[in-house]
């Protein structure tokens, strides 16, 4: 049997202050199974009254060892693990790991599957706040806006329903291009959605942006400067709150985010209302990014959604039937897969948390040599004892709220 | 090549013993451990990589020597350039300076790889495990830890199998 082992928390003593351990202060624990904690996020609270005088995160309770299960699985096989590592933005996962994949055997994509990527990317990105929108202004009370922000969001996994035939673990964009080129009803269900969703943002606005309790709650609350957020690694609208003007999408752009006519939304004060202002202009900014994606979509028509590369991407099945070299490319990648070189890239991208890199190593057979995740919650997180000093527990609430985690991301 | 990374490249390769290596357009170079925390300053001060991207670790068990290649990816956001620098840990002293001193966010990165891969990172202030279990035994990211199947006993290996999992027969 599995021996128990007495623990004492003298390796934990240097996290506290001394007045801690003289009893001054008191130490609390936050979760891991806390409603505001979003996730299974468990913090340490060192606190004088309701003063936060330190807070410890203790991360790793979603742990599932992707980037070991990976290490295990051919390349095509892999992907399908990395929609469960950010559960709220799995086609930019697939797509941060396809184009990580196209990086290191050279692997080209047709530009009406770029086009799709970037629309469904853009989507995702719109889901993915909407999340964060209504779970951040739960915490601070404002119960009806998660039901409608959840509401939107239903419309955006329905259109990836209907793309690919899952709400949410797509895996719908493939290394060299996509599973198959999107249905007819594509155009008109993004269309309404274009049409419906501006609308709801002013109502978000209406809701939230004069709200004197929301404002009360967020200004001045958790500010970082632009120098302590570059230093700690924040990116995203984490980061674009403090003034600071980064995107992957335009600094180091992937997809052809260069042909398309965006802002990157920035703010100066920093604080979690900084943050909120950035978010819900990315809404705009988006809309603007996917209705620009439909009309080059629509000059694409017919045109192919997958790389003609046979080495690495399986030939359309109607070839199947004519083609003996299709058959064999086809039998080849189903069963052995193809092989990347004993090479080493990183790919970043702009999630909807920041920036989200991978860095992929190949050994010269189908099998990843070792995958890594760079994940945003995962740094952002770790800056959360710096945002939240001296601050109230109530304020803490909110500052997890405004750096937007999603703890698979952060625990892989 | 951006004139600026070529400079730093240069700058870096003049005063440190260091290999270039390209591909893809991404350029790194592989460092001694004990001139990390040197070169991270040199980049970070003189040409403005302020931002540490990523860190992580290679193990190429069991053929490689040295060990583990540690990897530090550098940003410039004022410059938008990157610069990888990979850091050859042999697998008997698995050891890096740590470089929280500059770059803040790389404690819990060094806890991760200590964690994933024991790789200790010296003078660190805070080095427990961070995924793991705080009991947890080895290093889940080495290349001699399996995946986590159960073995399958045979005769020629019945006996050690039952040797290491004596709790079976209880």
């Amino acid at each position: 049997m599995v021996q128990l082992q007495e623990v004492t928390l003298d390796e934990l003593k240097h996290l506290v202050s001394d007045r801690a351990i003289q009893g001054e202060t008191m130490l609390l624990n936050m979760g891991p199974q806390h409603p505001s904690t979003h996730g299974v996020l468990r913090l340490m609270l060192e606190l004088e009254g309701e003063t936060v005088i330190n807070c410890v995160p203790d991360i790793g309770f979603l742990h599932t060892g992707i980037e070991k299960n990976m290490e295990a699985k051919r390349y095509e096989q892999a992907e399908v693990m990395t929609d469960r590592l950010d559960y709220l933005n799995t086609v930019g996962n697939n797509l941060a790991y396809c184009l990580a994949v196209e990086k290191l055997v050279g692997l080209d994509v047709p530009p009406r599957a770029q086009v799709i990527r970037v629309i469904l990317a853009e989507l995702q990105r719109i889901a993915s706040h909407l999340v964060w929108l209504g779970t951040q202004s739960l915490d601070l009370a404002a119960m009806s806006m998660f039901l409608y922000c959840f509401r939107e969001r239903e419309v955006i996994l329905d259109i990836l329903e209907l793309v690919s035939g899952q709400r949410m673990m797509t895996t719908y964009i493939r290394p060299g291009g996509l599973w198959r080129d999107v249905p007819k009803e594509f155009y008109a269900a993004v269309e309404d959605f274009l049409a419906y969703f501006p609308a709801r943002i002013e109502q978000y606005h209406g809701l939230l942006t004069k709200n004197p309790l929301f404002i009360d709650r967020t200004k001045g609350i958790g500010v970082i400067s632009a120098e302590d957020a570059i230093a700690w690694g924040l990116t995203g609208p984490t980061l674009r709150g403090s003034g600071v003007d980064f995107d992957n999408r335009v600094a180091r752009p992937y997809s052809g985010y260069e042909e398309y006519d965006f802002e990157v939304p920035t703010d100066t004060a920093g604080d979690v209302f900084a943050r909120y202002i950035c978010r819900m202009e990315e809404f705009t900014q988006s809309l603007r990014i996917i209705e620009q994606g439909l009309e080059k979509l629509k000059e694409l028509e017919g045109a192919p959604v997958r790389s003609n590369n046979r080495k690495f991407v399986p030939p359309p099945r109607s070839e199947l039937g004519t083609s003996m070299e299709a058959l064999i490319h086809h039998f080849k990648l189903w069963t052995d897969g193809f092989d990347a070189p004993a090479e080493y890239v990183y790919m970043p991208v702009s999630s909807p948390r920041g920036e989200l890199g991978v860095y992929l190593e190949g050994d010269g057979g189908n099998k990843p040599y070792r995958v890594h995740w760079r994940t945003p919650s995962f740094i952002h997180l770790q800056a959360l004892p710096v945002l939240s000093e001296g601050l109230l527990v109530a304020d803490l609430v909110a500052i997890i709220g405004s750096i937007d985690i999603v703890l698979g991301d952060s625990d892989r | 090549m951006n004139d600026k990374l070529q400079q730093a490249i240069q700058t870096v390769k003049a005063r440190f013993e260091v290999e270039e290596h390209t591909f893809s357009d991404e350029h790194s170079l592989i460092i001694l451990p004990k001139d990390l925390a040197a070169i991270c300053q040199v980049l970070r001060d003189e040409f403005q990589f302020n931002m540490l991207s990523s860190l992580t670790a290679v193990d190429y068990w069991p053929e490689g020597e040295p060990r583990f290649h540690v990897v530090y990816q550098l940003y410039s956001i004022d410059d938008n350039i990157t610069l990888r620098l990979r850091a050859a840990v042999p697998g008997d002293d698995p050891t890096v300076p740590t470089i929280e001193g500059l770059y803040p966010n790389a404690n819990w990165h060094e806890r991760e790889i200590w964690d994933m891969f024991g790789i200790e990172a010296e003078g660190h202030s805070d080095m427990r495990r961070i995924l793991m279990p705080y009991d947890w035994e080895g290093h889940p990211l080495r290349k001699d830890y399996p995946l986590g199947y159960e073995e399958v006993q045979f005769t020629f290996n019945a006996d050690e199998i039952d040797r290491k999992k004596p709790y079976v027969k209880e």
